[in-house]
Protein backbone atom coordinates (compact mmCIF):
# COMPACT_ATOMS: atom_id res chain seq x y z
CA UNK A 1 0.00 0.00 0.00
CA UNK A 2 1.68 3.10 -1.11
CA UNK A 3 0.86 7.11 -1.05
CA UNK A 4 2.23 10.19 -1.80
CA UNK A 5 2.60 13.35 0.75
CA UNK A 6 2.48 16.35 -1.87
CA UNK A 7 0.72 19.30 -2.38
CA UNK A 8 -1.75 19.95 -5.43
CA UNK A 9 -3.69 22.74 -6.72
CA UNK A 10 -7.53 23.26 -5.84
CA UNK A 11 -8.94 23.12 -9.40
CA UNK A 12 -13.00 23.10 -8.68
CA UNK A 13 -14.28 24.41 -5.25
CA UNK A 14 -18.43 24.47 -4.40
CA UNK A 15 -20.57 24.97 -1.43
CA UNK A 16 -23.03 22.13 -2.38
CA UNK A 17 -25.44 22.76 0.66
CA UNK A 18 -24.94 24.97 4.12
CA UNK A 19 -21.35 24.42 5.39
CA UNK A 20 -20.65 21.14 3.15
CA UNK A 21 -17.84 21.98 0.43
CA UNK A 22 -16.84 19.83 -2.61
CA UNK A 23 -13.32 20.52 -4.05
CA UNK A 24 -11.97 19.01 -6.78
CA UNK A 25 -7.98 18.59 -6.56
CA UNK A 26 -5.63 17.94 -9.45
CA UNK A 27 -3.04 15.12 -8.44
CA UNK A 28 -2.29 12.53 -10.92
CA UNK A 29 -0.14 10.82 -9.21
CA UNK A 30 -2.88 10.32 -6.28
CA UNK A 31 -5.65 9.78 -8.23
CA UNK A 32 -3.78 6.98 -10.28
CA UNK A 33 -3.12 5.06 -6.74
CA UNK A 34 -7.01 5.91 -5.11
CA UNK A 35 -9.58 3.24 -4.77
CA UNK A 36 -13.18 3.48 -3.05
CA UNK A 37 -13.66 3.88 0.24
CA UNK A 38 -9.85 5.61 0.58
CA UNK A 39 -9.26 8.98 2.56
CA UNK A 40 -6.57 11.54 2.21
CA UNK A 41 -5.14 13.35 5.22
CA UNK A 42 -4.90 17.31 4.58
CA UNK A 43 -3.06 19.90 6.32
CA UNK A 44 -4.53 22.55 7.27
CA UNK A 45 -1.91 25.78 8.07
CA UNK A 46 -1.92 26.35 11.85
CA UNK A 47 -3.52 22.91 12.96
CA UNK A 48 -1.28 20.39 14.55
CA UNK A 49 -3.16 17.05 13.09
CA UNK A 50 -4.22 16.31 9.65
CA UNK A 51 -8.29 16.54 9.04
CA UNK A 52 -9.19 12.83 7.12
CA UNK A 53 -11.25 13.71 4.23
CA UNK A 54 -12.77 10.33 2.60
CA UNK A 55 -12.44 10.33 -1.39
CA UNK A 56 -15.66 11.30 -3.01
CA UNK A 57 -14.90 10.67 -6.77
CA UNK A 58 -11.83 9.61 -8.73
CA UNK A 59 -11.49 10.65 -12.48
CA UNK A 60 -8.00 8.87 -13.53
CA UNK A 61 -8.46 10.38 -17.09
CA UNK A 62 -8.66 14.30 -15.74
CA UNK A 63 -5.67 13.35 -13.12
CA UNK A 64 -8.28 14.55 -10.55
CA UNK A 65 -10.14 13.42 -6.80
CA UNK A 66 -12.77 14.96 -5.57
CA UNK A 67 -13.64 15.33 -2.04
CA UNK A 68 -17.14 16.57 0.08
CA UNK A 69 -15.96 17.53 4.23
CA UNK A 70 -19.15 19.84 6.65
CA UNK A 71 -17.21 22.47 8.33
CA UNK A 72 -17.13 20.49 11.84
CA UNK A 73 -14.45 23.03 13.77
CA UNK A 74 -11.82 25.12 13.37
CA UNK A 75 -9.79 23.29 10.57
CA UNK A 76 -12.53 22.79 8.40
CA UNK A 77 -13.67 25.80 8.83
CA UNK A 78 -10.14 27.01 7.67
CA UNK A 79 -9.67 24.50 4.82
CA UNK A 80 -13.03 25.68 3.57
CA UNK A 81 -11.56 29.32 2.93
CA UNK A 82 -9.57 27.17 0.88
CA UNK A 83 -9.54 28.80 -3.13
CA UNK A 84 -9.32 27.78 -6.48
CA UNK A 85 -5.19 27.64 -7.17
CA UNK A 86 -4.31 27.15 -3.78
CA UNK A 87 -2.41 24.83 -2.90
CA UNK A 88 -3.59 21.41 -0.31
CA UNK A 89 -1.00 20.14 1.67
CA UNK A 90 -2.36 16.29 1.49
CA UNK A 91 -0.70 12.59 2.14
CA UNK A 92 -3.31 10.42 0.00
CA UNK A 93 -4.55 8.12 -0.73
CA UNK A 94 -4.78 6.49 2.84
CA UNK A 95 -6.12 2.93 4.13
CA UNK A 96 -8.24 0.25 3.15
CA UNK A 97 -11.35 0.95 1.26
CA UNK A 98 -14.06 -0.98 0.05
CA UNK A 99 -13.84 -4.02 -1.99
CA UNK A 100 -14.90 -4.02 -5.47
CA UNK A 101 -16.92 -6.93 -6.24
CA UNK A 102 -17.08 -8.72 -9.83
CA UNK A 103 -21.08 -9.11 -10.24
CA UNK A 104 -22.66 -11.87 -11.73
CA UNK A 105 -25.48 -11.25 -14.31
CA UNK A 106 -28.96 -9.63 -12.73
CA UNK A 107 -26.89 -9.01 -8.92
CA UNK A 108 -26.05 -5.49 -8.16
CA UNK A 109 -24.70 -4.28 -4.87
CA UNK A 110 -26.35 -1.42 -2.29
CA UNK A 111 -24.14 1.46 -1.14
CA UNK A 112 -25.72 3.28 2.17
CA UNK A 113 -24.49 6.60 3.60
CA UNK A 114 -25.86 8.96 6.06
CA UNK A 115 -25.24 12.55 5.81
CA UNK A 116 -21.52 13.49 5.40
CA UNK A 117 -20.87 9.67 5.07
CA UNK A 118 -22.26 9.78 1.98
CA UNK A 119 -19.47 11.18 -0.15
CA UNK A 120 -17.74 7.89 -0.06
CA UNK A 121 -20.28 6.40 -1.65
CA UNK A 122 -20.75 7.72 -4.71
CA UNK A 123 -17.05 6.52 -5.75
CA UNK A 124 -17.97 2.46 -4.22
CA UNK A 125 -21.49 2.75 -6.67
CA UNK A 126 -19.72 3.50 -9.62
CA UNK A 127 -16.64 1.41 -9.64
CA UNK A 128 -19.44 -1.38 -9.56
CA UNK A 129 -21.59 -2.52 -12.71
CA UNK A 130 -24.94 -2.24 -11.05
CA UNK A 131 -25.05 -0.59 -7.48
CA UNK A 132 -28.34 1.22 -6.12
CA UNK A 133 -27.94 4.06 -3.00
CA UNK A 134 -29.79 4.13 -0.26
CA UNK A 135 -28.85 7.81 1.68
CA UNK A 136 -29.68 9.10 4.80
CA UNK A 137 -29.83 12.78 5.73
CA UNK A 138 -31.30 15.38 9.15
CA UNK A 139 -33.69 17.41 6.87
CA UNK A 140 -33.56 19.09 2.98
CA UNK A 141 -31.10 21.09 3.70
CA UNK A 142 -28.33 18.53 4.75
CA UNK A 143 -29.00 16.86 1.37
CA UNK A 144 -25.70 16.14 -0.89
CA UNK A 145 -24.86 14.32 -3.61
CA UNK A 146 -27.98 13.04 -4.63
CA UNK A 147 -28.14 14.02 -8.06
CA UNK A 148 -24.42 12.76 -8.55
CA UNK A 149 -25.36 9.66 -7.78
CA UNK A 150 -28.54 9.69 -10.50
CA UNK A 151 -26.41 11.26 -13.07
CA UNK A 152 -23.88 7.69 -12.94
CA UNK A 153 -27.31 5.76 -13.46
CA UNK A 154 -27.65 4.71 -9.94
CA UNK A 155 -30.85 3.79 -8.82
CA UNK A 156 -30.97 6.25 -5.53
CA UNK A 157 -33.61 6.39 -2.39
CA UNK A 158 -33.39 9.24 -0.34
CA UNK A 159 -34.91 9.63 3.36
CA UNK A 160 -34.65 12.26 5.71
CA UNK A 161 -35.59 12.11 9.44
CA UNK A 162 -38.36 14.98 9.26
CA UNK A 163 -39.73 13.24 5.74
CA UNK A 164 -38.81 16.85 3.97
CA UNK A 165 -37.06 15.23 0.79
CA UNK A 166 -38.03 11.66 0.02
CA UNK A 167 -39.15 8.49 2.42
CA UNK A 168 -39.43 10.01 6.14
CA UNK A 169 -37.48 8.19 8.66
CA UNK A 170 -34.36 6.23 8.72
CA UNK A 171 -32.40 4.05 5.72
CA UNK A 172 -33.50 0.48 7.67
CA UNK A 173 -36.79 0.31 5.97
CA UNK A 174 -35.79 1.07 2.35
CA UNK A 175 -32.44 -0.94 3.09
CA UNK A 176 -34.41 -3.98 3.85
CA UNK A 177 -37.03 -3.62 1.20
CA UNK A 178 -34.10 -3.60 -1.58
CA UNK A 179 -32.38 -6.88 0.18
CA UNK A 180 -35.84 -8.33 0.06
CA UNK A 181 -35.12 -8.61 -3.34
CA UNK A 182 -32.84 -10.81 -3.19
CA UNK A 183 -30.43 -10.28 -6.04
CA UNK A 184 -27.74 -7.70 -3.42
CA UNK A 185 -24.56 -9.29 -3.55
CA UNK A 186 -23.00 -6.42 -1.43
CA UNK A 187 -24.02 -4.06 1.08
CA UNK A 188 -20.81 -1.35 1.76
CA UNK A 189 -21.98 1.53 4.14
CA UNK A 190 -20.69 4.74 5.39
CA UNK A 191 -22.35 7.02 8.24
CA UNK A 192 -22.51 7.35 12.11
CA UNK A 193 -22.69 4.33 14.39
CA UNK A 194 -26.33 3.89 15.01
CA UNK A 195 -26.98 4.03 10.78
CA UNK A 196 -24.02 1.21 10.72
CA UNK A 197 -25.75 -0.84 13.55
CA UNK A 198 -28.73 -0.83 11.13
CA UNK A 199 -26.87 -1.53 8.24
CA UNK A 200 -25.43 -4.34 9.56
CA UNK A 201 -28.04 -6.41 11.35
CA UNK A 202 -30.47 -6.10 8.33
CA UNK A 203 -27.52 -7.12 5.89
CA UNK A 204 -27.08 -10.42 8.52
CA UNK A 205 -30.76 -11.12 8.43
CA UNK A 206 -30.51 -11.35 4.57
CA UNK A 207 -27.13 -13.17 4.80
CA UNK A 208 -25.48 -10.92 2.48
CA UNK A 209 -21.87 -9.35 2.21
CA UNK A 210 -21.16 -6.12 4.11
CA UNK A 211 -18.54 -3.57 4.80
CA UNK A 212 -18.78 -0.36 6.91
CA UNK A 213 -16.36 2.76 6.88
CA UNK A 214 -15.55 3.54 10.22
CA UNK A 215 -14.27 6.96 11.93
CA UNK A 216 -11.70 8.21 14.58
CA UNK A 217 -9.81 10.89 15.93
CA UNK A 218 -6.91 10.34 13.80
CA UNK A 219 -2.84 11.10 14.47
CA UNK A 220 -0.55 9.77 11.99
CA UNK A 221 -3.01 8.61 8.66
CA UNK A 222 -0.37 6.34 8.01
CA UNK A 223 -0.42 3.71 10.80
CA UNK A 224 2.73 4.75 12.55
CA UNK A 225 1.17 6.35 16.20
CA UNK A 226 -1.59 3.74 16.53
CA UNK A 227 -3.99 6.92 17.79
CA UNK A 228 -7.15 5.68 15.68
CA UNK A 229 -8.15 2.33 16.71
CA UNK A 230 -11.53 0.71 16.57
CA UNK A 231 -12.47 -2.70 18.65
CA UNK A 232 -12.29 -5.23 15.91
CA UNK A 233 -12.91 -8.79 16.27
CA UNK A 234 -10.59 -11.03 13.91
CA UNK A 235 -10.03 -14.51 14.26
CA UNK A 236 -12.32 -14.98 17.69
CA UNK A 237 -10.07 -12.25 19.13
CA UNK A 238 -10.70 -8.81 19.78
CA UNK A 239 -8.21 -6.67 19.13
CA UNK A 240 -7.92 -2.66 18.59
CA UNK A 241 -6.95 -2.12 14.90
CA UNK A 242 -5.67 1.14 13.03
CA UNK A 243 -8.99 3.02 10.98
CA UNK A 244 -6.12 4.53 9.31
CA UNK A 245 -4.45 2.02 7.56
CA UNK A 246 -6.31 -2.10 8.44
CA UNK A 247 -9.42 0.28 7.37
CA UNK A 248 -10.97 2.55 7.82
CA UNK A 249 -13.24 -0.17 5.68
CA UNK A 250 -13.73 -3.06 7.68
CA UNK A 251 -15.61 -6.60 7.87
CA UNK A 252 -19.37 -6.07 9.36
CA UNK A 253 -19.01 -9.05 10.91
CA UNK A 254 -15.79 -7.86 12.63
CA UNK A 255 -16.94 -4.54 14.18
CA UNK A 256 -17.89 -3.79 17.33
CA UNK A 257 -19.83 -0.69 17.37
CA UNK B 1 28.65 19.07 2.11
CA UNK B 2 29.11 19.71 5.57
CA UNK B 3 29.25 16.07 8.31
CA UNK B 4 26.29 16.38 10.35
CA UNK B 5 27.22 13.37 12.37
CA UNK B 6 26.84 13.20 16.15
CA UNK B 7 28.26 10.92 18.97
CA UNK B 8 25.68 10.41 21.57
CA UNK B 9 27.24 7.63 24.66
CA UNK B 10 29.46 6.61 22.33
CA UNK B 11 27.18 5.46 19.46
CA UNK B 12 27.91 7.85 15.86
CA UNK B 13 24.47 8.85 14.46
CA UNK B 14 25.13 10.30 10.84
CA UNK B 15 22.96 13.54 11.92
CA UNK B 16 21.80 14.16 15.19
CA UNK B 17 17.76 13.85 14.13
CA UNK B 18 15.74 10.59 15.27
CA UNK B 19 12.25 10.00 15.06
CA UNK B 20 10.95 10.05 18.70
CA UNK B 21 9.03 5.96 19.94
CA UNK B 22 5.44 6.02 19.51
CA UNK B 23 5.64 8.63 16.58
CA UNK B 24 7.22 6.47 13.69
CA UNK B 25 6.19 3.08 14.97
CA UNK B 26 9.24 0.38 13.14
CA UNK B 27 9.23 2.41 10.48
CA UNK B 28 7.48 0.72 7.68
CA UNK B 29 4.38 3.13 7.80
CA UNK B 30 6.81 5.73 6.42
CA UNK B 31 8.67 4.14 3.89
CA UNK B 32 6.89 5.02 0.79
CA UNK B 33 8.15 8.28 1.78
CA UNK B 34 11.52 8.12 2.09
CA UNK B 35 14.69 6.06 2.47
CA UNK B 36 14.75 5.43 6.58
CA UNK B 37 17.95 5.95 6.39
CA UNK B 38 17.81 9.75 5.59
CA UNK B 39 17.27 9.84 9.58
CA UNK B 40 19.83 9.75 12.19
CA UNK B 41 18.28 7.30 13.82
CA UNK B 42 14.54 6.03 14.91
CA UNK B 43 13.78 5.48 18.21
CA UNK B 44 11.29 2.76 17.52
CA UNK B 45 7.37 2.24 19.41
CA UNK B 46 7.63 1.12 23.12
CA UNK B 47 7.65 -2.20 22.92
CA UNK B 48 7.37 -4.64 25.91
CA UNK B 49 7.69 -8.43 26.63
CA UNK B 50 4.40 -9.55 25.93
CA UNK B 51 1.79 -8.04 23.41
CA UNK B 52 -0.24 -5.25 24.69
CA UNK B 53 -3.45 -4.03 23.58
CA UNK B 54 -3.39 -0.44 24.65
CA UNK B 55 -6.20 1.95 25.77
CA UNK B 56 -10.04 2.56 24.26
CA UNK B 57 -10.39 4.92 21.80
CA UNK B 58 -10.55 8.04 21.89
CA UNK B 59 -6.70 7.90 21.85
CA UNK B 60 -6.10 11.48 20.28
CA UNK B 61 -7.42 15.00 21.20
CA UNK B 62 -6.12 18.15 19.18
CA UNK B 63 -4.73 21.27 21.18
CA UNK B 64 -3.55 24.57 20.92
CA UNK B 65 -0.03 24.17 19.01
CA UNK B 66 -0.20 20.37 19.99
CA UNK B 67 -2.13 17.26 20.95
CA UNK B 68 -3.12 14.67 23.51
CA UNK B 69 -2.10 10.96 23.35
CA UNK B 70 -3.25 7.84 24.95
CA UNK B 71 -1.93 4.95 23.17
CA UNK B 72 -1.05 2.95 26.32
CA UNK B 73 1.84 0.95 24.79
CA UNK B 74 -0.02 -1.10 22.23
CA UNK B 75 2.43 -3.19 20.85
CA UNK B 76 2.77 -6.52 19.64
CA UNK B 77 5.82 -7.71 21.91
CA UNK B 78 9.47 -7.42 22.06
CA UNK B 79 9.46 -11.01 20.18
CA UNK B 80 8.00 -9.86 17.26
CA UNK B 81 9.87 -6.75 17.18
CA UNK B 82 13.05 -8.72 17.02
CA UNK B 83 12.17 -10.77 14.41
CA UNK B 84 9.62 -8.99 12.15
CA UNK B 85 10.81 -5.47 12.36
CA UNK B 86 14.59 -5.59 14.16
CA UNK B 87 15.94 -6.97 10.79
CA UNK B 88 14.08 -4.51 8.39
CA UNK B 89 14.89 -1.48 10.43
CA UNK B 90 18.61 -2.71 10.36
CA UNK B 91 18.97 -2.93 6.64
CA UNK B 92 17.24 -0.22 5.75
CA UNK B 93 17.80 2.79 8.33
CA UNK B 94 20.61 3.97 10.58
CA UNK B 95 21.04 3.92 14.76
CA UNK B 96 18.11 1.54 15.64
CA UNK B 97 17.03 2.20 19.20
CA UNK B 98 15.00 -0.32 20.70
CA UNK B 99 12.35 1.64 23.57
CA UNK B 100 11.12 -0.93 25.65
CA UNK B 101 8.51 -0.76 28.93
CA UNK B 102 7.67 -2.39 31.03
CA UNK B 103 4.87 -3.20 34.38
CA UNK B 104 7.57 -4.59 36.59
CA UNK B 105 11.31 -4.76 37.05
CA UNK B 106 11.48 -8.27 35.56
CA UNK B 107 9.35 -7.37 32.29
CA UNK B 108 12.46 -5.09 31.75
CA UNK B 109 15.07 -7.22 32.31
CA UNK B 110 13.17 -9.44 30.51
CA UNK B 111 12.78 -7.70 27.68
CA UNK B 112 16.42 -6.14 27.41
CA UNK B 113 18.03 -9.48 27.72
CA UNK B 114 15.78 -10.47 24.22
CA UNK B 115 17.45 -7.63 22.79
CA UNK B 116 20.58 -7.82 24.28
CA UNK B 117 20.81 -11.13 21.73
CA UNK B 118 20.47 -8.81 18.92
CA UNK B 119 21.83 -6.37 16.43
CA UNK B 120 19.63 -3.54 18.18
CA UNK B 121 22.02 -0.53 18.27
CA UNK B 122 21.08 1.09 21.62
CA UNK B 123 18.18 0.70 24.41
CA UNK B 124 15.90 3.72 25.60
CA UNK B 125 14.53 2.59 28.95
CA UNK B 126 10.80 3.93 28.50
CA UNK B 127 10.02 5.38 32.41
CA UNK B 128 7.81 7.86 31.88
CA UNK B 129 4.58 6.62 29.77
CA UNK B 130 1.75 8.56 31.18
CA UNK B 131 -0.63 6.49 29.44
CA UNK B 132 -0.56 2.96 31.63
CA UNK B 133 -1.43 2.32 34.96
CA UNK B 134 0.77 -0.16 36.09
CA UNK B 135 4.82 0.54 34.80
CA UNK B 136 5.71 3.47 32.80
CA UNK B 137 5.59 6.74 34.69
CA UNK B 138 5.00 4.96 38.26
CA UNK B 139 8.68 4.39 37.32
CA UNK B 140 10.10 7.63 36.06
CA UNK B 141 8.61 9.76 38.82
CA UNK B 142 10.65 8.65 41.81
CA UNK B 143 14.54 8.53 42.22
CA UNK B 144 14.42 5.35 43.64
CA UNK B 145 12.15 3.58 41.23
CA UNK B 146 13.94 5.37 38.21
CA UNK B 147 17.52 4.16 39.61
CA UNK B 148 15.99 0.79 40.62
CA UNK B 149 15.08 -0.01 36.65
CA UNK B 150 18.27 2.12 35.26
CA UNK B 151 20.69 -0.70 37.89
CA UNK B 152 18.23 -3.60 36.83
CA UNK B 153 18.36 -3.47 32.60
CA UNK B 154 22.10 -1.87 32.99
CA UNK B 155 22.96 -5.63 34.29
CA UNK B 156 20.82 -7.50 31.84
CA UNK B 157 22.95 -5.68 28.98
CA UNK B 158 25.81 -4.48 27.43
CA UNK B 159 24.13 -2.11 25.03
CA UNK B 160 24.06 1.37 25.53
CA UNK B 161 21.16 2.56 27.77
CA UNK B 162 19.05 5.47 27.41
CA UNK B 163 16.72 6.66 30.22
CA UNK B 164 13.81 8.57 28.76
CA UNK B 165 12.81 10.58 31.66
CA UNK B 166 9.34 12.08 32.37
CA UNK B 167 8.51 15.87 32.97
CA UNK B 168 5.79 15.25 35.48
CA UNK B 169 8.48 15.49 38.63
CA UNK B 170 9.30 18.60 40.69
CA UNK B 171 12.49 18.20 39.95
CA UNK B 172 13.67 16.39 37.39
CA UNK B 173 17.59 16.62 37.78
CA UNK B 174 17.44 15.02 40.72
CA UNK B 175 15.54 11.62 38.72
CA UNK B 176 18.51 12.35 36.01
CA UNK B 177 21.09 12.20 38.47
CA UNK B 178 19.65 9.16 39.96
CA UNK B 179 19.91 7.18 36.54
CA UNK B 180 23.33 8.38 35.85
CA UNK B 181 24.18 7.15 39.32
CA UNK B 182 23.24 3.55 38.08
CA UNK B 183 24.81 3.71 35.07
CA UNK B 184 22.68 4.85 32.54
CA UNK B 185 24.71 5.73 29.00
CA UNK B 186 22.58 8.86 28.28
CA UNK B 187 18.75 10.35 28.55
CA UNK B 188 16.12 11.52 26.59
CA UNK B 189 13.86 14.21 27.60
CA UNK B 190 11.19 15.33 27.82
CA UNK B 191 8.30 12.55 27.74
CA UNK B 192 5.13 14.07 27.03
CA UNK B 193 3.43 16.22 29.50
CA UNK B 194 0.23 15.49 31.42
CA UNK B 195 -2.64 16.48 29.82
CA UNK B 196 -6.47 16.60 29.77
CA UNK B 197 -9.02 18.09 27.49
CA UNK B 198 -12.90 18.24 27.83
CA UNK B 199 -15.81 17.81 25.43
CA UNK B 200 -18.24 20.15 26.74
CA UNK B 201 -21.25 19.45 24.96
CA UNK B 202 -20.85 15.74 26.02
CA UNK B 203 -19.35 16.99 29.32
CA UNK B 204 -16.98 13.82 28.93
CA UNK B 205 -13.02 13.49 28.54
CA UNK B 206 -12.02 13.57 25.07
CA UNK B 207 -9.77 10.63 25.34
CA UNK B 208 -11.42 7.67 26.66
CA UNK B 209 -8.50 7.25 29.42
CA UNK B 210 -9.16 10.73 30.55
CA UNK B 211 -6.24 11.90 30.47
CA UNK B 212 -3.04 11.56 28.31
CA UNK B 213 0.29 12.95 27.19
CA UNK B 214 0.87 16.24 25.65
CA UNK B 215 3.04 17.22 23.00
CA UNK B 216 3.88 19.45 20.21
CA UNK B 217 5.42 22.82 19.44
CA UNK B 218 3.20 24.02 22.41
CA UNK B 219 5.67 22.00 24.96
CA UNK B 220 8.61 23.02 23.26
CA UNK B 221 10.04 26.14 25.94
CA UNK B 222 9.56 23.30 28.48
CA UNK B 223 11.65 21.12 26.83
CA UNK B 224 14.85 23.29 26.08
CA UNK B 225 14.42 24.85 29.70
CA UNK B 226 14.31 20.84 31.45
CA UNK B 227 17.19 19.59 29.00
CA UNK B 228 19.08 23.14 29.68
CA UNK B 229 18.58 22.02 33.56
CA UNK B 230 19.41 18.45 33.30
CA UNK B 231 22.51 18.97 30.54
CA UNK B 232 24.27 21.18 33.10
CA UNK B 233 23.50 18.91 36.46
CA UNK B 234 24.94 15.06 34.80
CA UNK B 235 27.94 14.08 33.11
CA UNK B 236 26.50 11.70 30.33
CA UNK B 237 25.12 13.18 27.15
CA UNK B 238 20.98 13.95 26.70
CA UNK B 239 18.82 13.88 23.82
CA UNK B 240 16.31 16.63 23.84
CA UNK B 241 12.89 16.19 22.16
CA UNK B 242 9.45 17.93 22.89
CA UNK B 243 7.70 20.14 20.26
CA UNK B 244 10.95 20.12 17.73
CA UNK B 245 9.65 21.35 14.42
CA UNK B 246 12.38 23.10 12.92
CA UNK B 247 15.89 23.44 12.16
CA UNK B 248 16.03 26.33 14.27
CA UNK B 249 14.32 24.77 17.32
CA UNK B 250 16.70 21.82 17.02
CA UNK B 251 19.73 24.52 17.04
CA UNK B 252 18.12 26.24 20.19
CA UNK B 253 17.85 22.51 21.79
CA UNK B 254 21.71 21.49 20.99
CA UNK B 255 22.60 24.88 22.70
CA UNK B 256 20.52 24.26 25.52
CA UNK B 257 22.78 21.03 26.07
CA UNK B 258 21.30 18.62 23.65
CA UNK B 259 23.72 16.42 21.90
CA UNK B 260 20.65 14.91 19.56
CA UNK B 261 17.28 15.33 19.02
CA UNK B 262 14.02 13.60 18.75
CA UNK B 263 10.90 14.59 16.86
CA UNK B 264 7.34 13.23 16.88
CA UNK B 265 4.64 15.08 17.09
CA UNK B 266 6.30 17.33 13.81
CA UNK B 267 6.39 14.50 11.74
CA UNK B 268 2.65 13.90 11.99
CA UNK B 269 1.92 17.15 10.79
CA UNK B 270 4.56 16.98 7.97
CA UNK B 271 6.14 13.48 7.17
CA UNK B 272 9.02 15.33 6.23
CA UNK B 273 9.59 17.63 8.86
CA UNK B 274 12.88 15.58 10.17
CA UNK B 275 14.58 15.87 6.93
CA UNK B 276 13.80 19.75 6.75
CA UNK B 277 15.65 19.97 9.76
CA UNK B 278 18.65 17.89 8.60
CA UNK B 279 18.52 20.06 5.73
CA UNK B 280 18.39 23.36 7.80
CA UNK B 281 21.10 22.16 10.23
CA UNK B 282 23.54 21.63 6.96
CA UNK B 283 22.52 25.12 6.32
CA UNK B 284 22.96 26.25 9.40
CA UNK B 285 26.52 24.80 9.94
CA UNK B 286 27.60 26.40 6.22
CA UNK B 287 26.19 29.77 7.69
CA UNK B 288 28.44 29.74 10.71
CA UNK B 289 31.30 28.00 9.51
CA UNK B 290 31.15 24.67 11.47
CA UNK B 291 33.09 21.98 11.22
CA UNK B 292 30.82 19.86 13.92
CA UNK B 293 27.55 20.42 15.60
CA UNK B 294 29.60 19.45 18.67
CA UNK B 295 30.18 22.93 18.28
CA UNK B 296 27.09 24.03 19.81
CA UNK B 297 25.99 22.05 22.17
CA UNK B 298 25.39 23.78 25.24
CA UNK B 299 26.83 26.82 24.34
CA UNK B 300 24.21 28.92 25.83
CA UNK B 301 24.95 31.92 27.47
CA UNK B 302 22.79 32.09 30.61
CA UNK B 303 22.48 35.71 32.16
Amino acid sequence: MTYKCSEYKLIEKKAIASGIFSFTILCPEVAELSECGQFVHILVKGCTLRRPISICEVDREKGTIRIVFEIRGSGTDKLAGMNVGDDIDMIAPLGKGFSVKELPEGKRVIVVGGGIGVPPMLETAKAHKKAAAVLGFRDYSRVILTEDFKKNGIDTIVCTDDGSVGNKGTIAEPLRAELAKGDVEAVFACGPKPMLAAVISAAKEYGVFCEVSLEERMGCGVGACVGCVARINRNGEEKLLRVCKDGPVFNAEEVIL
Amino acid sequence: MKDLSVKVAGVTFPNPVIAASGTYGFGEDYAPLYPLNKLGGISCKGTTINEKPGNLPPRIAETTAGMLNSVGLQNPGVDVFINKYLPELKKNGNVIIANIAGATIDDYIATAEKLDATDVDMIELNISCPNVKQGGATWGTTCQGAAAVTKAVRNATKKPVMVKLTPNVTNITEIAKAVEAEGADCLSLINTLLGMRIDIRTKRPILHNNVGGFSGPAIFPVAVRMVWQVANAVNIDVVGMGGITTAEDAVEMMMAGAKAVQMGTAIFTDPYSPLKVIDGLEKYMIENNLDSLSEICGVVKPW
